[in-house]
C-alpha cells in the first residue's frame, strides 16, 4: 500500500534537507539565539541578585541608622542627666555657700554688735561716772546744810552705781 | 434590531457554505470521472488516499495543477529531468513521455517496465523545501533580532518563538538529558520546529501531508536512532548486552529483548507521528466526503461545523506530536548518556 511504503526519493530528500537545515539552523539560528537567551537569563539573575543585595544593604543601613539614632538618644539622655545633676549640684552649692555667707555675715554682725555694745557700755559707764560726779557736785553744792539726808542719798547712789 | 441581523447572518453563513460546497463538488466529481465521460460512483477511498499520499504534481483543483519537476535515474537511460505535466495531455489523461510512464505515483520505463530511481521534487519534497525555507527564514530572523537587541527585551517574532525554544530547552531537553544537554539541544530544537511547522503547514488546505508521510517520519526516527546509539556510553551498552541486576541465567534471554528494544524505539517514533497526522487528515477528509456521499447541503453545513472543531483538535495534535517526538528523542538520548545510577 502506498500509504505505508516510504518513497525512496522522499527519504533521500528528507535526509538531505533535514540534515542541511540542522547544520544551517545550528550555525545561524540556535547558536545566537541560545547564547542570547543564556546571556539574558544571566543578566536577569544578576539583576535580581544585585537587587537582593541592595535590599540587604538597605536593611543593614536602616538598622545602622536605628542603632545610631538609639545611641544618639541615649547620649542625649545621658548629657541631659548630667546637666540636670550639675545644675542641682550647682544650686545646692550656691545655696550652701550663700547660707554660709549669710551665716558669716550674721556672725560678723553679731561680733560687731557685741564689740559695739561693749564700747557703748564702756562709754555709758564713763558717762554715768561723769554724771554722778556732776550730780554729786550739784548735790554737794545744794545740800551742804542737811548733812544727814545728803549722806543717805549719796549712799543710795553709790549703791546703785555698784550694781552696774 | 438584533433579530434581522441574526437572520442576515444565518443567511450569509448558509450562502457561504453552499458556495463552499458547490466550489468543492466539481473538483471531487470531476476527479471521479472515467475517460469515457460516464459518471463513476464517488469513491471516498480514492479521494482520501489521494489527499494524504505523495504526488508527482501539486493538485489544488482540476483546473489548478502545479507541475513539479521529475528527476529520474535509471541504468538504461541515465539521469533525466522534466516537468510532471509531460505525463498528462490537455485533457488530463495520463500519457507516456520519453520512454517513461507514470502509474500509481510510480515511474516505470515503458520498454522494460522496471521502476526507475525516482528523485523527483514531489508534492511532499516541495512541502519539505517550503517548510525548511520558512523555518530558516523565521529562525534566522529571530537570531538577528536576538543579536541586534542584546540586553534588551525581546520584540516581535522573537518574543513569539523564544518562549517555544525555552519550553523545549527547559521542559523537554533539560529534564530528560541532564547536565550535558547542550550538545543535543540544536538537533532537538530543529526536530521540534520541523515537526511543528510541518504539522501546521500540513493542515493548510491544499498543502501536502508532510509529517504524515512515513518516509519523513522514518528519516527523523533513524536520525534519532543514530544519535542515540552513537552517543550511548558504557552504561548503555552494558545494560543491553549484560544487564546488571538480572540473575545470570536470565541474561542471555534478556539480550535479544534488549536488542529488539534498540530498534522498537525508532519504529514507534516513525509510526506514532505518521499515524497521528495521517489519521487526523483522514478523519477530516472522511467528514468532508460525507457531504458528497449524501449529496446534501444540510449534511454539508453540519459537516463543515464538525470539521471546524476537528481542525481545532488537529492544531492541538500538531503541537502534541511535535512535543512527543522531541520528548521521546530526548528521553532515548538521556537513557543512552545517563551516568550509572545502580
Amino acid at each position: 500500500m502506498d500509504l505505508l511504503s516510504p518513497g525512496t526519493g522522499l527519504i533521500v530528500w528528507q535526509f538531505i534537507i533535514f540534515v542541511g537545515l540542522f547544520f544551517l539552523l545550528k550555525a545561524f539560528a540556535w547558536k545566537p539565539i541560545l547564547a542570547s537567551l543564556k546571556e539574558r537569563e544571566e543578566s536577569i539573575q544578576n539583576a535580581l541578585d544585585s537587587a537582593e543585595k541592595a535590599k540587604a544593604e538597605m536593611a543593614s543601613l536602616k538598622s545602622d541608622n536605628e542603632k545610631l539614632l538609639k545611641e544618639a538618644r541615649e547620649e542625649r539622655d545621658r548629657i541631659l542627666q548630667h546637666a540636670r545633676e550639675a545644675a542641682a549640684r550647682l544650686h545646692d552649692e550656691a545655696q550652701t555657700s550663700a547660707k554660709k555667707n549669710a551665716d558669716r555675715i550674721i556672725e560678723d554682725a553679731k561680733a560687731i554688735i557685741h564689740t559695739e555694745k561693749q564700747a557703748a557700755l564702756r562709754d555709758v559707764k564713763a558717762q554715768v561716772a561723769l554724771f554722778s560726779l556732776e550730780i554729786s557736785e550739784k548735790l554737794i553744792k545744794k545740800n551742804l546744810s542737811d548733812d544727814k539726808q545728803q549722806k543717805d542719798l549719796i549712799d543710795t547712789y553709790i549703791k546703785d552705781l555698784k550694781l552696774n | 434590531m438584533k433579530k434581522p441581523f441574526l437572520i442576515q447572518k444565518t443567511a450569509f453563513l448558509t450562502l457561504f457554505f453552499v458556495a463552499f460546497a458547490s466550489f468543492l463538488s466539481p473538483s471531487f466529481a470531476s476527479g471521479s470521472e472515467t475517460e469515457g465521460g460516464e459518471p463513476k460512483k464517488f469513491d471516498p477511498n480514492e479521494v482520501i488516499l489521494h489527499h494524504v499520499i505523495d504526488d508527482h504534481q501539486w493538485h489544488f483543483t482540476d483546473h489548478l495543477v502545479l507541475p513539479l519537476p521529475i528527476i529520474v535515474y535509471s541504468s538504461e537511460k541515465g539521469l533525466d529531468m522534466f516537468l510532471s505535466s509531460r505525463f498528462f495531455d490537455e485533457h488530463h489523461n495520463p500519457v507516456e513521455y520519453n520512454g517513461y510512464k507514470l502509474e500509481h505515483n510510480h515511474i516505470y520505463l515503458t520498454e522494460s517496465g522496471t521502476a526507475v530511481f525516482d528523485l523527483s521534487i514531489t508534492k511532499n519534497v516541495a512541502m519539505l523545501l517550503i517548510n525548511a525555507t520558512l523555518l530558516f527564514l523565521i529562525l534566522t530572523a529571530v537570531a538577528r533580532s536576538a543579536k541586534n537587541r542584546t540586553g534588551k527585551a525581546p520584540k516581535g517574532i522573537q518574543s513569539f518563538i523564544e518562549p517555544i525554544i525555552v519550553f523545549v530547552r527547559d521542559e523537554i531537553v533539560k529534564p530528560n538529558i541532564g547536565h550535558h544537554y547542550e550538545k543535543f539541544l540544536p538537533y532537538l530544537l530543529t526536530l521540534f520546529f520541523f515537526i511543528l511547522f510541518g504539522n501546521l503547514l500540513g493542515l493548510l488546505p491544499g498543502s501536502g501531508n508532510l509529517t504524515g508521510n512515513i518516509a519523513v517520519t522514518l528519516v527523523l526516527a533513524v536520525l534519532t536512532f543514530i544519535i542515540t546509539n552513537f552517543s550511548g556510553n558504557k552504561n548503555y551498552w552494558s545494560h543491553i548486552f549484560w544487564t546488571p541486576g538480572v540473575p545470570l541465567p536470565l541474561r542471555p534471554i534478556i539480550l535479544p529483548v534488549e536488542i529488539i528494544g534498540i530498534f522498537t524505539k525508532p519504529f514507534s517514533l516513525t509510526i506514532r507521528l505518521f499515524v497521528a497526522i495521517t489519521a487526523g487528515h483522514i478523519v477530516l477528509l472522511s467528514l468532508i466526503c460525507l457531504t458528497f456521499i449524501f449529496q446534501s447541503y444540510v449534511v454539508g453545513v453540519g459537516v463543515s461545523i464538525a470539521v471546524m472543531f476537528i481542525n481545532l483538535i488537529e492544531l492541538l495534535v500538531a503541537g502534541i506530536q511535535a512535543y512527543v517526538f522531541t520528548l521521546f528523542t530526548a528521553l532515548y538520548i538521556g537513557m543512552a548518556t545517563a551516568d550509572d545510577h545502580h
